[in-house]
């Protein structure tokens, strides 16, 4: 579906997502080790046997950097690309003018 | 009964044949490299899971898989903070720097900086921090290779140096990109099937379940193994040094440089997540093996063999799969060493050919064939110059030229890098004195640090406190590429960052 955006909101778009994604690693991240310097004996609570929370929240971090890139391609692949289309037939259609 | 140390023949046979398909697939590779895109971009032809497995194939480093499950086996939990923080980079290429740089450059991350700014001052100092970052990511690979493979192989150091080195090379002058793509796949695939198998040989242990595992550990070495331990002991280093790992791997140029070798940015785009995928992954395996190590080998049998913990992981292959397996892990443990050193020198090469003698020199003003010679010619000083510093480097602790690597890649590269692609006013000033500031600040506090003045020079104190110093520097030299562009604007140089952003985000039409 080819959107009739211009390329300022499309350049917009873009970056906003990549913000508030790149944010968000960041905020995973840096809590993880902010916890790690500041609570060691939180994360070493133990959840299960064999599982501490220190251990669970790792795990974690990993798991959302694979959740975030997943969230940005499809975002991507629905939105962006379909936009970058339109501005590219627009082009097109203007040159054949 | 064969040890650690001595002729493997399993090993043996395996090395020979990793050595024998990789050098087929140069032989391959050498017959399609005829032109610089070929040389420096494997044709621009390589896929996006190609680029994946190649990507994860250049990060994934001996040091990562043999140091980190040796960190975990001795000290349990503080092992996984390395591990997030070698993957948590990965989002942030995406996100900020890949497609950008494919639709901006050809080569080299320099080229995104050339397109908007004054090409001949910015290469210059580009080329600084990339062969900077080069040059500590080199030494501390083949120092280490060459005490790997004295430990796994029993050969001598200088052999091992020498025999990495030149096949290195063979890889890069014949075949270009597309043998160090290939050779990274091969990589790529035989690490996360090893270490795939070796974590299901572990859990098949203890009933499929980690946690099971774990507990074990618990039950032998306390309930500290689960938790932080002495690793993270300074908050604000802590942070450091999760910031130059973070924002390290989004200026690593050999890193950077794959993304020109895939077609176009969606591809680029997808390559990422591939290898975001296949590194966190692989990170989770390491964890594994690390606990297996702890709980079926022992710390004390560990240490014994190596006290920094290094052959954990060699010594686990062989407790749960005998001396074949053993010969197995050390030949991937061989072949991840030379796809990385692969790797860095061609981005070095390119560095040297593409941003300097081409762009600097001769003024963007050099045929295909003169910019192949020169590329060549750049491989061998490379390679002749990796070999020199591995020896010269022998017997050194090496292990913190990783963190300065990373230190300056987040320091010199990714502000100016980051700065170009977001933010109009960037001048070539800013970009140029944030390189430089990045660089030299970095190494000056990284000599000034307890890791130079108490681990490696004895003294008695150091004037610096932390060991990594990305948290002073990053911003630093963020701080000087926004201060000195708003100080001396440069109108032209906006105005073409908005002629730009079509091709930024549409590619060369």
């Amino acid at each position: 579906m080819p959107t009739h955006s211009t390329l300022e909101a499309v350049s917009a778009a873009r970056w906003r997502i990549a913000v508030s994604l790149t944010v968000a690693m960041m905020a995973a991240y840096f809590g993880f080790i902010l916890l790690v310097a500041f609570n060691k004996p939180l994360l070493g609570t133990t959840l299960a046997p064999g599982l501490s929370l220190g251990i669970l929240l790792g795990a974690l971090v990993i798991v959302v950097a694979w959740v975030l890139t997943w969230t940005y391609i499809r975002w991507a692949n629905a939105h962006y690309d379909a936009s970058l289309d339109g501005l590219r037939a627009r082009a097109d259609a203007g040159g054949r003018r | 009964m064969t040890a650690l140390g001595e002729p493997n023949v399993t090993a043996i046979v395996f090395f020979i044949a990793f050595i024998g398909l990789s050098l087929g697939i140069t032989v391959w590779a050498a017959r399609k490299t005829r032109t610089t895109d070929q040389f420096y971009a494997a044709g621009r032809s390589v896929t996006a899971f190609q680029n994946g497995l190649a990507l994860a194939g250049d990060y994934m480093s001996a040091a990562s898989f043999l140091g980190i499950a040796g960190l975990v086996a001795l000290s349990g939990f503080d092992g996984l903070i390395y591990s997030v923080g070698w993957l948590v980079g990965w989002p942030i290429v995406m996100f900020l720097i890949a497609e950008p740089l494919r639709n901006l450059g050809r080569y080299t991350f320099a080229d995104v900086l050339a397109a908007r700014l004054r090409a001949t001052p910015i290469r210059i100092a580009a080329s600084i921090g990339a062969l900077a970052v080069i040059t500590f990511y080199l030494i501390a690979q083949m120092v280490g290779a060459g005490n790997l493979i004295r430990l796994l192989f029993g050969l001598p150091y200088e052999t091992a140096i020498v025999i990495v080195g030149m096949v290195m090379l063979a890889y890069v002058l014949f075949g270009g990109m597309i043998a160090t793509t290939w050779v990274q796949i091969v990589k790529a695939v035989m690490l996360l099937g090893g270490a795939t198998l070796m974590a299901l040989l572990v859990l098949s242990r203890f009933g499929m379940n980690p946690l099971a595992l774990f507990a074990a550990a618990q039950a032998r070495y306390g309930d500290s193994v689960l938790s932080p331990g002495r690793l993270v002991s300074d908050p604000v280093d802590a942070i450091s040094l999760g910031l130059a790992l973070m924002l390290g791997t989004a200026g690593l140029p050999h890193i950077l440089m794959r993304f020109y070798t895939v077609p176009d940015a969606k591809t680029a785009r997808t390559s990422v997540g591939y290898a975001t995928a296949f590194i966190g992954f692989f990170y989770l395996l390491t964890f594994i093996l690390g606990f297996g190590a702890m709980v079926l080998i022992g710390r004390d049998a560990i240490t014994a063999v190596d006290a920094g913990g290094n052959m954990a992981a060699p010594l686990l292959a062989k407790g749960i799969g005998g001396n074949s397996f053993l010969g197995f892990i050390a030949a991937v443990a061989f072949a991840t060493i030379l796809a990385v050193v692969a790797g860095l020198t061609l981005s070095g090469a390119a560095t040297l050919s593409h941003d300097l003698w081409v762009n600097v020199v001769r003024g963007a003003d050099a045929d295909e064939r003169e910019q192949l010679v020169v590329a060549r010619l750049a491989t061998i000083v490379l390679a002749g110059l990796s070999i020199a510093l591995g020896i010269a480097f022998k017997g050194q602790n090496v292990a913190y030229m990783v963190g300065l690597a990373f230190a300056i890649a987040a320091s010199a590269n990714f502000p100016a890098l980051v700065l170009s692609i977001f933010w109009g006013r960037l001048t070539t000033a800013g970009a140029q004195a944030s390189m430089i500031v990045g660089t030299v600040s970095t190494l000056t506090l990284i000599y000034l640090s307890p890791t130079i003045q108490l681990d490696v020079l004895k003294h008695a104190e150091a004037w610096f406190p932390l060991r990594n110093p990305g948290i002073v520097t990053i911003p630093l030299s963020f701080a000087t590429a926004i201060v000195v562009s708003l100080l001396r604007p440069a109108p032209a140089e906006a105005r073409r960052f908005v002629e730009l952003e079509r091709q930024l985000h549409l590619g060369v039409e």
